[in-house]
Formats: C-alpha cells, sequence, structure tokens
C-alpha cells in the first residue's frame, strides 16, 4: 500500500505513468466513470479549503465512487482533543482512500503511519501540497509539452507558499530547468530549500525582487498568493500583500508563449485584466487538478482500466 | 591539575570541547541518575588546549551512547568495567535520534500530538544537518 507525502514519493518514471494516465483521463472520461464503484474517499480537511477539497471530490465522483468528510476542524473530533492517529485509525474502517489537510506539518506523515487505507497529504501548513505539484506538472506537460529545458519565475510568497517548495523539489529532477525567484526580503525562498536542493544538485537560480527585471526570460510564471493565515502577524501581512502585482503593462515584456499560472485562490496579484490573455493558464489548471487526482486515486487503489 | 578518584564501572566522556560538559549533562539527563557524576571544565588538553571531561559511575548500559554522537560525534566515551578501560569508543552521527532533542517549529505535529516521537534525521553528513522528520524544520542547536 502506497501514501503520497511529497511529490517525490514517486520516482520520473512512475510520475509519467501518473501524468500519462491523466492524459487518457482527459481524452476519454468515459471510460473512467464507473472506475471506482463502491469505492469511498474521506476528504478530512482540519482546515478551510475550496478549490483542493472539491477537487478530490469531484474527481472520486468522475470515477463513480462516494465521499463523506469534514472540511473544518472545529465540525471533526478534533475539537474534543483526538489525536490524528485515532481519527485515521478510525477513518480506515470506513473509508477505501483518504486526502488529508491540516495546519500542522507532518500531519499526514502521522497518520499514514498507523493508516490501513492510502493517505494523500492534501497540504500540511507550509510544509507540502503534492497534489498541486502534481496539477502543476501536468499543466505544464500538457501546455509546454516537456517537464525540461524550462525556464520557471515563481513570484510572491516563497516563504511560505508549500505550493513553490513543492513545485522547485519536482522540477529539480528534470534536466536544463532554471529556477527565478521574485519575492521580497522579507518572503524569500528558504535557505534549506536552496542548500539541500539546488545548490546540492548544482541546479541554476537566481533571486530578484522585481518582476519587470526577468520577465522576458521566462517560459512560465507561476504566481502565488500572499497568505493571510501563513503570518504571525497582521501588520507583516498588510505591508506586503500588495507587493506584486500582475497586469496587462507587465504581460506585454513576456515572450508570446509564455504561460501564467497560479495554485489559486487569488486576491489580486494577479488583475482581472490578464484572465483575457491566451497566456492566462490559471483556470485550465484547475481542470488538470482534477484529472490528476483521479489518476492518483487509480494509482494508490491500484485500480486498472482497461 | 585536580584528582578525581577512579571508577570501577562507568565512563569517562573526553575531549568535550570546553564550555559545554552541562549542555551533555543536560542531554544525558545525568541530573535523574542516582550516581556518583564528576564534572570537570577547562582542564589542560595538549589537542585542544582546553576541555571538558565527564565521569559517570554507573552500568555500561544506561547511556544512549547514539544520543551522545548527536550531541558532539567528537567526544571519546572510555567504557570502564572492573577498574579497567574496556573499549575506547569514537562516536558517529547516528543516522537518526529520537527523543533526544525537540522539534521548536510551532507549526510542527509534534506540537500538538499526544505521545509523538521526536524524530530528527541526518539530511547533510558532511554539514551535519537534523532534520524534523516530520516538517522537516532543521534541528538548531543551543547557543553556548
Amino acid at each position: 500500500m502506497r501514501h503520497l507525502m511529497s511529490p517525490l514519493d514517486f520516482s520520473v518514471e512512475e510520475l509519467d505513468r501518473l501524468l500519462d494516465l491523466a492524459d487518457d483521463i482527459e481524452k476519454y472520461p468515459e471510460k473512467y466513470a464507473h472506475a471506482c464503484d463502491g469505492k469511498k474517499l474521506a476528504t478530512l480537511f482540519y482546515e478551510p479549503s475550496t478549490r483542493t477539497r472539491l477537487s478530490f471530490e469531484a474527481a472520486m465522483m468522475n470515477l463513480g465512487g462516494n465521499i463523506f468528510g469534514f472540511s473544518s476542524a472545529a465540525s471533526s473530533s478534533a475539537a474534543k482533543g483526538e489525536s490524528v492517529s485515532d481519527t485515521i485509525r478510525m477513518v480506515s474502517c470506513y473509508a477505501d482512500i483518504c486526502a488529508m489537510r491540516h495546519p500542522k506539518e507532518g500531519a499526514p506523515m502521522v497518520a499514514s503511519a498507523v493508516s490501513s487505507i492510502p493517505v494523500i497529504n492534501a497540504g500540511d501548513g507550509g510544509h507540502q501540497h503534492p497534489t498541486q505539484t502534481l496539477t502543476d506538472l501536468l499543466t505544464i506537460r500538457s501546455l509546454k509539452g516537456r517537464l525540461d529545458h524550462l525556464v520557471i519565475g515563481l513570484c510572491g510568497d516563497l516563504k511560505f507558499g508549500r505550493t513553490v517548495h513543492s513545485l522547485v523539489r519536482a522540477l529539480a529532477r528534470y534536466a536544463h530547468v532554471t529556477f527565478v525567484f521574485i519575492s521580497p526580503e522579507e518572503l524569500k525562498i528558504p535557505e534549506y530549500l536552496k542548500e539541500d536542493v539546488l545548490d546540492a544538485e548544482n541546479i541554476p537560480y537566481k533571486e530578484v525582487e522585481r518582476i519587470e527585471d526577468v520577465m522576458p526570460a521566462l517560459d512560465i510564471l507561476y504566481m502565488t498568493r500572499v497568505q493571510r493565515e501563513r503570518f504571525f502577524n497582521e501588520e507583516d501581512y498588510i505591508r506586503l500583500k500588495d507587493f506584486y502585482i500582475l497586469n496587462n503593462k507587465k504581460m506585454k515584456l513576456a515572450k508570446e508563449d509564455m504561460i501564467v499560472m497560479h495554485p489559486l485562490p487569488r486576491v489580486n496579484e494577479i488583475a482581472v485584466e490578464v484572465d483575457k490573455d491566451p497566456r492566462a493558464a490559471y483556470f485550465r489548471q484547475v481542470q488538470y487538478g482534477v484529472y490528476v487526482r483521479m489518476a492518483l486515486i487509480l494509482t494508490l487503489l491500484e485500480v486498472n482500466v482497461c | 591539575m585536580l584528582n578525581i578518584g577512579g571508577l570501577s564501572e562507568g565512563f569517562v566522556l573526553d575531549h568535550i570541547e570546553a564550555g559545554r560538559s552541562m549542555e551533555i549533562y543536560q542531554y544525558l539527563n545525568l541530573d535523574k541518575f542516582d550516581c556518583c557524576v564528576a564534572i570537570i571544565k577547562n582542564a589542560r588538553s595538549s589537542k585542544m588546549g582546553k576541555k571538558d571531561i565527564i565521569k559517570i559511575e554507573c552500568s555500561i548500559d544506561a547511556i544512549d551512547l547514539k544520543a551522545l554522537g548527536f550531541i558532539d560525534h567528537n567526544i571519546t566515551v572510555n567504557i570502564i568495567k572492573d577498574d579497567h578501560i574496556v573499549e575506547k569508543k569514537r562516536l558517529s552521527l547516528p543516522k537518526e535520534i529520537k527523543n533526544v532533542a525537540r522539534c521548536r517549529n510551532p507549526r510542527c505535529i509534534t506540537s500538538i500530538e499526544q505521545e509523538l516521537d521526536h524524530i530528527f534525521v541526518l539530511t547533510d553528513p558532511q554539514k551535519e544537518i537534523y532534520r524534523c522528520k516530520y516538517c522537516e524544520e532543521k534541528y538548531r542547536r543551543k547557543k553556548k
């Protein structure tokens, strides 16, 4: 039995197979409509999430399976003081697979150690968000045709943004990927990612403060939101939240075939006017998220569809 | 030089970096041991200039040497039995340590989950970096 804690849990070859399966699901959705008949997905969300939870639920429903769960810690037995380990032991008796989001980093790993069903990390604090990474990889491969030989700019909250951390680790495994980190001083990419992942493998990267300076060189611009819930201090949040706003003027500096991605929800870091630009890929990214979660559920449940 | 009596059974922890003996005393929970412990600070050393030494009179299976390797792998451990040194042990960095140090990341699951072991994994032997198994936060040693 396998779990998914980090995007690196899958080898590059396994990831290719997963993305191939997602491609097939996109092309022939009817083939998979009953692949999970009678199976149940538990969505254990200890903190609010719209997109990820609905994406998991849509994915399981598209496969013919059922869903149940909770969408905040207050509506679960965690409010009574139940541990993550006890909750997952109980849920293992009800469901065939589960997706867990938790504000504490490492909570899904604790669950996976005692679970008798596959556990998917659906986001743990500022640590990992592997299914967003799978979504991002499928989006990039589908829209750019490759995962290597890319220059990717990551912009905004690079310190607390778990989607960024996971994506950097995943893309670092492909040849000739260059990272450009665009952030204010206070929200720079953590040292451990630079030391352990990039420096250790001699992967080229640079850190800049102004988005305009690097825009012409980018194949992908990955925007992120400055997240209120990651700050201990409201003043810091208010001071930094509007640091980077992408608009049509800045988009004029970009390549014709660059794509703009965003894990969503956006607040105001991408002006609404950019939505009409054909390079804006963030809503297509949402759709790819459903396909890749369908592929993941099938893989972890070891369901083969001929 | 100050003279401290010999041991019939126990450990002599030698080549401790000068000034770190009390930190090691705390890590090894020696305050909870009901045995004779001698701490020698700033002893003269030809190799180190100054060093600390700890002598512990106890059963030789009473101390977790794996934890000691994590604290300072340059320490030499002399194991004493029947009034003689039976082994001079060089320590190495353990691959994993359990409940020796606590994760200080307030966002880590170890901060709330009941009875969860605090586990650190050696991720970079060259730079001697340990990270929390759960949240990957780097272990930061206490400042002297």
